[in-house]
């Protein structure tokens, strides 16, 4: 764990951004990658719902964790995380209820997320307050950043527009707002990340860990 | 002494010790070849318009493969023809009124994302030209179903458009089947010529059977995959085919099996696609076995799903099977001996 008094925040956030992205680096939570991501609105819907959640609940969690017994911490976090997803889900229920109707089922599912309950475990319970929060916002932004970039591409292509808005005017590949166009635009997005991140981010950011 | 030590070298090599005359570009290159009695007959139909779009399939798959190959500084390998024989087999899978774009996208995809993507030739898990033609099946629905009557190409400029025999007889029944063809001798004739509308390539089934043969004849392929996909779809349509022209229900063994032998995209399927050397079992028996899949799925979505053919997505479907199936038919190892047999020497 860093050291705590001097904690390079600016790290702990690219880290959830680039080196350990939710999608496209550990391919965790791909349900909701290509179920919501067939327009930009729901795409960034639904990525502003888990940096909300990521972020409360490694706030919550790091600052209950000397009072949480190890033995029952996973119940505890789900509880915590549950909390924070019923907040959520109501609070899009009653702010955006169109865009609720559609991706409702997957703000809900948000509580099974892998990623979350992974930086309670791993990170929020071990560190203390400022830390957390900012894992929880890398993180967090990671996952806001490849649901936007995704549901962009697909909504592009698959509707010829963008936020509802027409920007092409041609015949739209429908195939890309459809299931199989959600695995195709990850898995060709997820492929461009790693290739970018190889040769431009990778070396700058290896030197620099290995130096420290 | 330096001559003599040559002569007794030994050389040292992995097996396989013989080799075949035979190179995977000369089988690529040969089954084009093969297709060209069907290409022929496509254009005949069709007119300038079906050349066209199967030369700019062809264009752009050989293009696709050139710059990929060249961007990821790979051996470029566009002269093994299986780019070539890609683009030309989903050429000849579209209608021939499709807009330029089409075969363009088409070829990118079946070529990038289906092959290349996966490894490259030999690496594919679904055959490239079918996965080609999926996705533009399913991006462009209106367009890649508009067929036009053949031979309206040459005789007006504005090309007509008509449904597909298989479209016909589902959406109306084998009786109208049989009144726009004149009778039922007719519309034997016509399917086995290929006078009918169809994408460029799968409408001549007598064009298809020349090319087939010859394939058969020079051994490329061998019968089990194409006898046992199409023997499955006559007996499936013999026994679930026939409707009872007053009721409209399902009369057992009414069908009539020829009129789904011909129509569609079977031939095409079965003797050109199905046998694909990458995507189907290697065991004989394991062909069969896909044969008879590939059979079964075509006439459970032809008989009862929502497209009127579905020799493409059976191939696709089947080819996710092709490794299970080979595992299940492995080939003996040779002197390897019976697991019970290899126990009790073992005690």
């Amino acid at each position: 764990m860093p050291d705590t008094n001097k904690v390079n925040y600016w790290k702990l956030i690219t880290n959830g951004i680039v080196k350990e992205n939710t999608i496209f680096r550990l391919a965790l939570s791909l349900c909701p990658s290509i179920a919501v991501t067939n327009n930009l609105k729901n795409g960034v819907l639904m990525g502003s719902a888990v940096l909300f959640v990521q972020v409360m609940v490694n706030i919550t969690i790091s600052l209950m964790r000397k009072v949480i017994h190890p033995k029952i911490r996973l119940p505890i976090f789900m509880l915590v995380i549950s909390g924070w997803v019923t907040i959520t889900d109501m609070t899009m229920a009653a702010a955006v209820p169109d865009v609720y109707k559609q991706m409702g089922l997957y703000i809900q599912l948000i509580v099974a997320f892998a990623s979350i309950l992974a930086r309670a475990e791993m990170f929020a319970s071990k560190n203390k307050f400022a830390p957390s929060m900012a894992d929880g916002i890398g993180f967090g932004a990671g996952f806001l950043f490849a649901l936007t970039v995704i549901s962009f591409f697909r909504e592009l292509l698959g509707r010829g527009s963008l936020w509802g808005m027409p920007i092409i005017h041609a015949k739209p590949l429908l195939i890309m707002i459809m299931p199989a166009g959600g695995f195709f635009a990850v898995g060709i997005l997820m492929a461009a990340f790693n290739w970018f991140d190889a040769k431009y981010l990778g070396k700058g950011a290896r030197a620099s860990h290995y130096s420290h | 002494m330096a001559d003599v030590k040559k002569e007794h070298e030994l050389i040292v090599t992995v097996s396989p010790h013989v080799r075949d005359e035979e190179t995977t570009s000369r089988i690529m290159w040969s089954v084009s070849i093969s297709l060209l009695p069907a290409v022929v007959m496509g254009a005949y139909f069709f007119g300038p318009r079906a050349v066209f779009t199967v030369a700019l399939a062809i264009i752009s798959a050989l293009l696709s493969e050139y710059l990929f190959q060249k961007a990821l500084k790979k051996k470029i390998a566009v002269n093994d023809g299986s780019a070539f024989l890609t683009g030309l087999l989903l050429g000849m899978n579209l209608p021939a009124s499709v807009p330029f774009y089409i075969p363009i996208i088409g070829s990118f995809i079946a070529v990038i994302i289906a092959k290349q993507l996966f490894g490259g030739l030999g690496y594919n898990v679904f055959n490239p030209a079918l996965i080609g033609r999926a996705f533009l099946l399913i991006s462009f629905p209106r367009l890649m179903t508009i067929w036009t009557k053949p031979d309206a190409a040459f005789v007006m400029l504005d090309a007509t458009t008509t449904a597909t025999p298989l479209g016909i007889l589902k959406e109306e029944g084998l009786s109208k089947l049989i009144e726009v063809f004149g009778d039922k001798i007719n519309l034997y004739a016509e399917l086995f010529n290929g006078h009918r509308a169809g994408s460029i390539g799968e409408t001549s089934a007598l064009a298809l059977l020349i090319g087939a043969g010859f394939l058969l004849y020079k051994r490329y392929i061998t019968w089990h995959v194409p006898a046992s996909f199409l023997g499955t779809v006559a007996v499936l349509a013999w026994i679930f085919g026939g409707k009872s022209p007053e009721t409209g229900k399902m009369l057992l063994f009414a069908g009539d099996p020829l009129i789904h032998l011909l129509s569609g995209g079977l031939m095409l399927g079965a003797f050109f696609m199905a046998t694909d050397y990458v995507t189907c079992p290697s065991a004989r028996k394991g062909q069969i076995v896909f044969g008879i899949g590939c059979g079964f799925l075509t006439m459970l979505i032809r008989l009862k799903g929502g497209y009127p053919e579905g020799v493409m997505f059976a191939i696709l479907l089947m080819n996710c099977f092709a490794p299970l199936i080979d595992r299940g038919f492995k080939s003996k190892v040779f002197g390897a001996l019976e697991k019970t047999k290899a126990r009790e020497i073992k005690k």
